[in-house]
């Protein structure tokens, strides 16, 4: 605007001739140029406006197509069976000898006595998950008493039967294009005239380790792997990220060791996360020989890959302290270390584990140095240990992403919001103990 | 006894032995007949002492042992094994250790055992039984004779204090030293393998060479195995994917960092400026889902309305969600330092008569250029290292383009896929992973020093 050509070409003309003109006119160009500075004014601030509204957008569209595509997956199509428990092909004695499977499928054909030929008994017994053979062995061994009778069970159904039901499958395109074929839908359509369809809450989900099935698998085992390998990586970087803080803090001399230990926190802090997987492969796997896929090793890189974090939050702490404190205790005649233990930490607690939260939150979120410590494996049993096989909920995610069954698309999100419950619920204590233990001093 | 009992054993008799050294301390200090107030230091710290001196040799006996014992173990069977097994090459070995391994821990064994293995894996049960029951009686007699050797030394002139402090000093130095060994074990780790990697393949066909295509052939008749491993198509596609993101992160990012720290009133930012940091705190897993699931969808299906050829795992899905993903990154940077520029230079500007965007735009930004510069090259240096949102949305052919329509490959996600699953550590393809990783280390450590010297520079001006 000042910089303009006319504006300078203008404003320089006057100056010789009157300066009582030359003034007004300044005014003028100032007055003229006023409209476009304010246009200028208002659209600057509209961009900032746009990009902040741009990036509430996107995170709007990120939760809403996760809850949109997730929703679902709390929730399971389930069948109900009459299935008749034959005394003589289940012995009292040897429960898990029988065949619950044969079960299953005679009463399938009894429901539907006209499926004759081969390939349709096979899409009839597809309608119900493997998983109801086990269902009902279950019950078998619980309910003793009612071998010899008809039994009433509702099975979970199979995936492709319980997407139709919540919609996912549309049932007005061509056969060939869908996974249920259109015999399947007139068994679907006799079935829930029956009401023997319903959707029930899903707790496989919530119960059950990873699984081949869909309506079979669940992120128990993921989420007990995150525990493990969470209390692994809180029990290490906690004490360790508060004593590197504390010496630097208060103890550390200034000099160049200590220097050189800053510089390498500050670079750690920004070392990309896989390279932390790199390390724990040829160190903790390779070198040292510790055992794949287990929460041990897995808490051991994200502790070296949280300490930064842990280390720099807890410096912050303890540099809020203010230095009179200190002073006092040492007045009275407290040493170094009893001011620190019994002044200064007390003090910038609630802040070092703000910080530990907010690293753990991260550690939890974290999926690509797993990746490469073998966590990626599919694993069905819970993990009971901090050195059974494992994997965590973000892998277990990235697993699920990456299966072309449509039902595991929604348990992929479903999965996904528990694992964003979980971060919000720390991010939350987090906020919570910030605000209720902030000091200003 | 298991390693949890042991470790439970041991932390009960550090807690006896810090009752029984402040117990001695009093019983020191009434036998003596001049009261408490002689001992040197306070009880506590002859407790201290004690429990100080039974846990830490017991615990350094218990790692050093627990990481040397398979290895010794698996040593001495082979000493055990039959000369004609134990001259068996080098792989072969390995294999019939594996099955011994599997053996005595239960797995899976095939069909067929032959009596020496079986013998083996008696051999190594019993040694580990042995090893096992060895281990816990050292252990526990390094812990009691670390509290009897205290007891006996504790005597009213005994400094336990600055004993104690000392140890814990020492204990502080060796935590921070962490940090260093971690940065040496990430550059020794990388390094090693790297250098490994370019015995094989020569450094400047890594660096420079055009064709990348890590399959090696398993036979030699295979076809399309050439094991090609030039990673300029590599790297390539990612810096095509961090540019893509940075168009997205820095405008976006920026303006709202003006936006926030100089219109907005103190309402509106405490709304906006948590929500913009919950894009940071989404774990990049969710972010590779939704770019692979809604935004690469979408773009092909944008893309085919306008007769273009999208890919379905094109540079533009996964660059424009990771630039989502470090908006928050560089507005939180760059909010620090438009904060930190002195309010005096907006005053000098306002008062001359310029209006609040001319302030910002030729006065506030240009002071602010250099920690912005500094949190666009960290931010950069995050999007190079970005993993998950690569692996899920991004392909893995490496395609030398500059088109963001079409499939490419990142440094990341090579590693991902070279590395996940099972490895053989001398062939070049695994290795390949870790000469990627040294690449990959050094570009952002440069970054990052970068990054910090020009916000450190800046710094200086106005403080």
């Amino acid at each position: 605007m000042n910089n303009h050509p006319d504006t300078i070409h203008t404003a320089k003309t006057p100056v010789a001739e009157n300066k009582k003109t030359a003034s007004v006119r300044t005014m003028d160009i100032v007055a003229k140029g006023l409209a476009r500075r304010y246009k200028a004014e208002k659209r600057f601030r509209l961009y900032g406006l746009c990009a902040i509204f741009l990036s509430m957008v996107f995170l709007s569209i990120l939760f809403i197509s996760i809850i949109a595509n997730g929703y679902t997956a709390f929730q399971q199509t389930f069948v109900q069976l009459d299935i008749y428990l034959d005394p003589d092909t289940i012995d009292a004695q040897a429960l898990n000898d029988a065949n619950y499977h044969a079960m299953v499928k005679n009463s399938l054909r009894a429901m539907f006595p006209e499926v004759k030929t081969r390939s349709h008994k096979r899409k009839l017994y597809g309608m119900v998950s493997t998983g109801a053979a086990y269902q009902l062995q279950d019950f078998v061994r619980k309910n003793q008493q009612l071998i010899g009778s008809v039994i009433l069970l509702w099975v979970p159904a199979d995936d492709d039967v319980d997407m139709l039901i919540k919609g996912h499958i549309p049932r007005n395109v061509p056969e060939t294009e869908r996974r249920i074929k259109d015999v399947q839908l007139s068994w679907i359509d006799r079935l829930q005239e029956q009401n023997r369809l319903k959707k029930r809450f899903n707790t496989t989900f919530f119960t059950a380790g990873d699984s081949r099935e869909p309506e079979l698998a669940g992120i128990l085992g993921a989420v007990t792997g995150s525990f493990y390998t969470l209390i692994v990586t809180l029990l290490l970087s906690f004490p360790v990220g508060v004593a590197t803080a504390v010496y630097l803090e208060e103890f550390a001399p200034k000099n160049r060791w200590t220097d050189i230990i800053e510089v390498n926190i500050n670079n750690l802090a920004a070392v990309p996360s896989i390279v932390y997987g790199l390390l724990g492969l040829a160190v903790f796997l390779n070198f040292f020989g510790l055992p794949r896929s287990v929460p041990l090793v897995g808490g051991f890189v994200l502790t070296l890959m949280t300490l930064p974090t842990i280390i720099i939050a807890s410096r912050a702490a303890l540099k809020s302290v203010p230095p009179s404190i200190r002073e006092a205790a040492l007045g009275v005649g407290a040493s170094k270390t009893q001011m620190v233990v019994h002044h200064v930490l007390p003090l910038a607690l609630p802040g070092m584990l703000t910080g530990t939260i907010i690293g753990m939150a991260q550690a939890l979120g974290e999926t690509a140095p797993l990746l490469m410590i073998g966590m990626v494996a599919f694993i069905v049993d819970i993990p009971g240990g901090f050195t059974d096989p494992s994997t965590v909920l973000p892998v277990q995610i990235f697993l699920w992403a990456d299966s072309p069954e449509r039902a595991f698309l929604e348990r992929t999100s479903a999965a996904i919001m528990v694992l964003l419950a979980f971060l919000v619920t720390m991010n939350a204590v987090a906020v919570f103990l910030r605000k209720k233990f902030e000091r200003r001093w | 006894m298991s390693s949890y009992n042991l470790l439970l054993v041991l932390l009960m008799l550090t807690a006896g032995g810090y009752f029984l050294g402040r117990r001695r301390a009093f019983a020191v200090a009434d036998a003596s007949g001049r009261g408490r107030h002689i001992l040197h230091s306070r009880p506590t710290y002859y407790g201290s002492l004690a429990a100080l001196w039974c846990a830490l040799p017991a615990l350094a006996v218990f790692c050093f042992w627990r990481i040397f014992e398979s290895h010794v173990i698996t040593h001495l069977v082979i000493g055990g094994l039959p000369p004609d097994m134990q001259n068996l090459p080098a792989d072969r070995l390995g294999l019939v250790i594996n099955d011994i391994r599997n053996l005595v821990f239960g797995h899976i064994v095939p069909e067929e055992i032959s009596p020496a293995i079986q013998a083996a894996a008696a051999h190594y049960t019993r040694l580990k039984t042995i090893s096992h029951a060895a281990l816990a009686v050292i252990v526990t007699t390094f812990a009691i004779v670390g509290i009897l050797w205290v007891q006996k030394i504790i005597s009213p002139k005994l400094r336990a204090r600055n004993h104690v402090e000392n140890t814990v000093k020492y204990l502080l130095i060796a935590c921070s030293t962490i940090a260093i060994f971690t940065t040496i074990g990430i550059v020794l780790s990388v390094l090693y393998e790297a250098i490994r990697f370019f015995k094989i393949v020569p450094f400047h066909e890594f660096v420079f060479g055009l064709d990348w295509s890590p399959q090696m052939a398993i036979r030699a008749d295979q076809v399309g195995s050439s094991g090609a491993f030039g990673a300029i198509p590599v790297f390539m596609g990612t810096l095509l994917i961090s540019a893509i993101a940075m168009c997205v992160a820095v405008p976006v990012g920026l303006m709202s960092a003006i936006y926030l720290s100089e219109y907005a009133d103190k309402r509106f930012r405490a709304v906006a400026k948590p929500l913009l940091e919950i894009l940071a705190g989404i774990p990049t897993v969710v972010y590779g889902f939704f770019a692979a699931l809604v935004v690469a969808p979408l773009i092909r299906s944008a893309g085919v309305s306008f007769g273009l050829d999208v890919s379905s795992e094109s540079a533009l899905a996964a660059g424009l969600v990771m630039g989502i993903m470090i908006i928050p990154f560089v507005s939180s940077l760059s909010d620090d330092v438009i904060n930190a520029v002195p309010q005096s230079l907006r005053d000098g500007a306002l008062g001359l008569g310029s209006t609040h965007s001319e302030t910002v735009r030729l006065v506030v930004l240009p002071a602010a250029l250099p920690g912005i510069v500094g949190g666009v090259l960290l931010a950069v240096s995050r999007a190079i290292g970005e993993t998950m949102i690569v692996v899920m949305a991004a392909g893995l052919a490496a395609n030398m383009t500059v088109n963001p329509l079409k499939t490419v490959t990142t440094v990341t996600v090579q590693i991902v896929t070279l590395l996940v699953g099972d490895q053989e550590f001398d062939s070049p393809k695994t290795l390949a992973a870790f000469a990627l990783g040294l690449m990959l280390f050094v570009i952002t450590l440069i970054l990052n020093v970068i990054a910090l010297v020009v916000v450190r520079k800046y710094r200086e001006q106005y403080e």
